[in-house]
């Protein structure tokens, strides 16, 4: 759909490298946290913050950016590397996360880290949350949007289901939202643990618009972030299709490393393997 | 001394009385791996149900469950279980008493790194408020193998708090529990240090320090916060005078506040509550966060000698 510049295809998907990176050095760094769904995430945060959402690091309150919400919060690291290599903070404050005194707390916290539109950690509030934003949006007449990330384990989460029907109620075509569809959560496969599938007919029932894609192609990202703000009346949910740990062999598909990080060992491999990409 | 975590001695003894019971039956929500219940799921698959990331549903799952005759234990971490969860559980358990057995481990902010979403220190406020809830916390490894076996002989809806990490093992193997029953630790007769969970720990250490300056202080392990043991709480007040209560809870709401409901109608004496002073944790590690929110042995024993001050 899109036609890209080759050139800004190549970059973001570096700097999503680089986002893996971090993440690697943030959570060895800290001795715990999310580098799974931090990873299978990468290529879409990349693209929303150096590419689709429209916000201005040097103006972090700016009235009118768009607001990005981060329902699985566990998948911190990702956000605060991209809120770092966007200019919102020293990269070298990665290396603080989940440190006393830190403002990158294990999740992100709205009252110690400023540029976090909203505290999560505690699964399937965000689209509720989003819901909210984007309505107050709609009521000031605003054009800017929301943009969620939210978990595939997170959709079996009730709530989710309540604010699909109320942001399609009330025709709030004003979110882009993802399932990160890495297909696994902490006890193993979701489809195992608790079916979400047929995942794309439920929120097409719901009332969303729904797009599938590889959510590791950059292309395939920014084109249905396209279509969403072209989609009127209707919410979309854009079911990324995603590896868990992408990027690090050892890492991809293995519910282990969901909340675990690297050992020294693995983590000279993980740079390593993730330095080749660059 | 021996630390032990007391999630491990839970998914044991849940595989032990799974064994004779056979109407025990186990849900999670995709935390069996941290809560333990994982080792129950091994041992007896076919009464282990993982509700997924659902723990309202898993809530009130359990109570239907309950009602066909199950003895349900319902397990995920505190936080979930009992914020996310409190309507599903007065209305659905409590309110029609079910045989529910709700065990909530990562409470508390020795939870550490996660930070302040998932430190729960508003739990025992949200179940003690719940009439004909039963709330206990073990103080130990050895003393909740104990609760979990007395719990699921209990009739009635029950809580109970663990934390994550090893802690030492106070207590032994052939101690008597009994749930609403505290137990003297050690006695003394200057000032009664009461403790819950891994803060029992704490006013063992602060009673050394104390006796090291000539202050005799009684240890109480006050392993149910409801039923609230009264008696013994009276019967040591009546020979110390005074009182310091010490939990990783918010000081609103948990055992400081009971214990002071029951000493203001009955015997006042001076009090300090040692716990978290209204706030939300954040990320650290559990020790510094301990002594950061003035939660250690050496805080409980200079809130004792402020409270004896003032006899
Ligand atoms: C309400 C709630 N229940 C449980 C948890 C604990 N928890 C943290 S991450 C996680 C699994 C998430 O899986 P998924 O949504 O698939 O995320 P991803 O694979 O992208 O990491 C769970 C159960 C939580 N944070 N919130
Ligand atoms: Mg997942």
């Amino acid at each position: 759909m899109g036609d890209y510049d080759v050139d800004i295809i190549k970059e973001l998907e570096q700097k999503a490298d680089l986002i893996r990176h971090h993440v690697i050095d943030m959570t060895c760094e800290a001795g715990s946290g999310h580098p799974g769904g931090s990873l299978s995430s990468a290529d879409i945060f990349t693209a929303l913050f150096f590419q689709v959402m429209r916000h201005d690091p040097s103006y972090p309150q700016w009235d009118g950016r768009d607001r990005f919400v981060l329902s699985k919060g566990h998948c911190a690291p990702a956000y605060y590397a991209v809120l770092a290599e966007s200019g919102y903070m020293p990269v070298d404050e990665l290396w603080s996360l989940r440190k006393l005194g830190s403002r990158l707390q294990g999740h992100p916290s709205r009252t110690m880290l400023p540029y976090v539109e909203m505290s999560t950690g505690s699964l399937g509030q965000g689209l509720s949350v989003s819901n909210g934003l984007a309505l107050a949006f709609k009521l000031d007449g605003s054009d800017s949007r929301v943009y969620c990330i939210c978990g595939d384990g997170e959709m079996q989460s009730g709530q989710n289901w309540e604010a699909g029907m109320f942001a399609a109620h009330y025709g709030l075509d004003n979110i882009t939202a993802f399932v990160d569809r890495n297909r696994l959560q902490i006890d193993g496969c979701t489809e195992d643990v608790m079916a979400i599938d047929p995942i794309a007919d439920k929120w097409k029932a719901f009332g969303w618009h729904v797009i599938e894609i590889d959510g590791h192609d950059m292309i395939q990202i920014l084109d249905a972030c396209q279509e969403a703000i072209a989609t009127e009346g209707r919410p979309t949910m854009v079911i990324a299709h995603t590896t868990k740990g992408k990027g690090v062999s050892f890492m991809e598909d293995n519910a282990g490393f969901h909340g675990k990080c690297c050992t020294p060992e693995e983590r000279v491999q993980a740079c390593k393997e993730l330095e080749g990409c660059q | 001394m021996k630390y032990m975590a007391q999630r491990d001695a839970y998914g044991d003894t849940l595989v032990r009385l799974g064994q004779h019971r056979k109407d025990l039956v186990v849900l999670d929500a995709d935390l069996s791996g941290s809560t333990k219940t994982g080792k129950f799921a091994k041992a007896c698959p076919d009464r282990f149900f993982n509700c997924g990331i659902a723990e309202q549903n898993m809530m009130s799952t359990a109570a239907g469950l309950a009602a066909g005759g199950k003895l349900v234990f319902a397990s995920t971490f505190a936080v979930f279980a009992t914020g996310r969860c409190w309507d599903q559980i007065r209305q659905s358990i409590t309110y029609p008493d079910m045989n529910v057995k709700i065990v909530a481990t990562h409470a508390g902010i020795t939870v550490g790194g996660d930070g302040a979403s998932h430190q729960c220190l508003e739990d025992l406020a949200l179940m003690s408020s719940l009439p004909r809830m039963t709330v206990v916390v073990p103080t130990d490894a050895v003393e909740t193998v104990k609760a979990i076996e007395a719990i699921a002989e209990h009739r009635g809806p029950c809580y109970v708090r663990m934390g994550r990490s090893k802690v030492p093992v106070l207590t032994d193997e052939d101690d008597p529990f009994e749930i609403g029953r505290a137990t003297l630790l050690r006695e003394g007769h200057d000032i009664s240090l009461i403790g819950t969970g891994q803060m029992v720990a704490a006013c063992m250490e602060a009673a050394e320090s104390l006796a090291a300056n000539g202050i005799s202080a009684e240890v109480i392990n006050m392993s149910t916060i409801k039923p609230l043991d009264t008696a013994t709480i009276a019967s040591s007040v009546a020979s110390t005078g005074c009182v310091v209560t010490a939990e990783e809870h918010n000081i609103i709401g948990g055992l400081g506040s009971h214990v002071a409901s029951f000493l203001v109608e009955s015997c006042p004496v001076p009090m300090e509550r040692i716990g978290v002073r209204d706030r939300f944790g954040e990320s650290g590690e559990p020790e510094e966060l301990l002594e950061k929110y003035g939660l250690t042995g050496h805080h409980v024993a200079e809130a004792a000698v402020r409270v004896i001050g003032r006899k």
